[in-house]
């Protein structure tokens, strides 16, 4: 009795979380599927494709990655490099920090999976009306991890046997970026961002090279951004 | 498992310590200082910042002096914009755009 009482409450939140996470379906399967196969071209078996996604879960990380891997870039540079892309990662947790559960898997779990799409889901959805809002988090952050997981294993799988002619599918990243870009923008209204951004580009072109230039850029960015803070603030 | 497999679990493992703590990062710095306006600030501009450096970061190898003078990369992009201005559904603005990419470097009218 108790058990069905505990599962019937869920079931108003699992059917909203598969509806919220739909769209985050129909991205990270392709998209994960195209990770998996520029991963097999690497020459390591398939399932290291899912391992990395269940561990990591972190797609710019990912694809970032295939190309150090294939270059065999040292561990630590992966590392430090894994840090520098997932920065604005470290952002979001700010925002999302307050509506949190002080401690626990409905604490840690949407924290261990705050990709971009985890984000805007949790900072954008509710739990329906009956629904544990912690519980309703784990379960969207879970259910887009699923997906990223579900595509990549399939890429990777199915690229091991395929093999063909992929040059280019890795500007599905780029893409990305370019479509996660266009919404920022329609979420934060304002075009001061960019211009920095822009300006930092320039700064970490000519300071850090193009290995080098996100590092710098990420650096010029926070620099800017907390002067403006602060002149508004005082 | 060869020594290229040892290599594969390190970096995998690393990864995996290097996400996390950026994502925790906050929570295990920051603590009660979450709610400061200058990290406020930061949490609210710095985002769309980073996307478009990520852009940038993307095709940081293009070399616009040598044909195709990254002209590929621009008529993809702009492909993925537009159709993401027009329906703001990331698979298919993601694919169009890709879709362009590929088949202009298999084409390759610019030489």
């Amino acid at each position: 009795m108790n058990a069905f009482v505990r599962m019937s409450e869920r079931t108003p939140g699992l059917a909203a979380a598969a509806r919220a996470s739909l769209p985050v379906f129909f991205g990270y399967v392709p998209l994960g599927m195209v990770f998996g196969v520029l991963f097999v071209q690497l020459g390591y078996a398939w399932w290291y494709a899912t391992l990395m996604s269940i561990a990591v879960f972190a797609g710019a990380a990912q694809f970032m990655a295939v190309t150090l891997l294939a270059a065999g870039a040292g561990v630590g540079e992966i590392a430090v490099t894994t840090v520098v892309i997932n920065a604005r990662h470290a952002f979001y947790g700010l925002s999302l920090g307050p509506r949190l559960p002080r401690r626990g898997v409905t604490r840690w779990y949407p924290v261990f999976a705050l990709t971009d799409e985890t984000y805007s889901l949790l900072t954008s959805i509710q739990a329906p009306p009956g629904a544990d809002p912690a519980r309703f988090r784990v379960t969207v952050a879970a259910l887009n991890q699923f997906w990223w997981v579900l595509g990549t294993s399939l890429g990777a799988w199915l690229g091991s046997g395929l093999g063909g002619d992929v040059a280019g599918l890795d500007f599905a990243l780029t893409a990305l970026f370019v479509v996660l870009t266009i919404e920022q923008a329609m979420t934060v209204r304002a075009v001061r961002p960019f211009v920095i951004a822009a300006a930092a580009a320039a700064a970490g072109f000519v300071f850090g090279g193009r290995d080098y230039m996100l590092i710098v850029a990420l650096a010029f960015v926070t620099a800017v951004l907390l002067a403006d803070g602060s002149r508004e603030a005082a | 498992m060869s020594g290229a497999d040892g290599y594969l679990l390190a970096v995998i493992a690393a990864m995996t310590v290097a996400t996390f703590f950026t994502r925790a990062a906050p929570f295990l710095v920051l603590g009660r200082y979450m709610e400061h306006p200058l990290v406020r600030h930061l949490g609210r501009y710095l985002p769309p910042a980073v996307m478009l450096l990520l852009v940038v970061y993307a095709v940081r190898d293009v070399e616009p002096l040598a044909p195709p003078f990254g002209l590929y990369h621009l008529a993809a992009i702009a492909v993925t914009a537009l159709c993401h201005l027009r329906w703001r559904n990331a698979l298919v603005s993601i694919a169009a755009g890709t879709a362009v990419f590929m088949v202009l470097t298999r084409l390759a009218p610019l030489g």
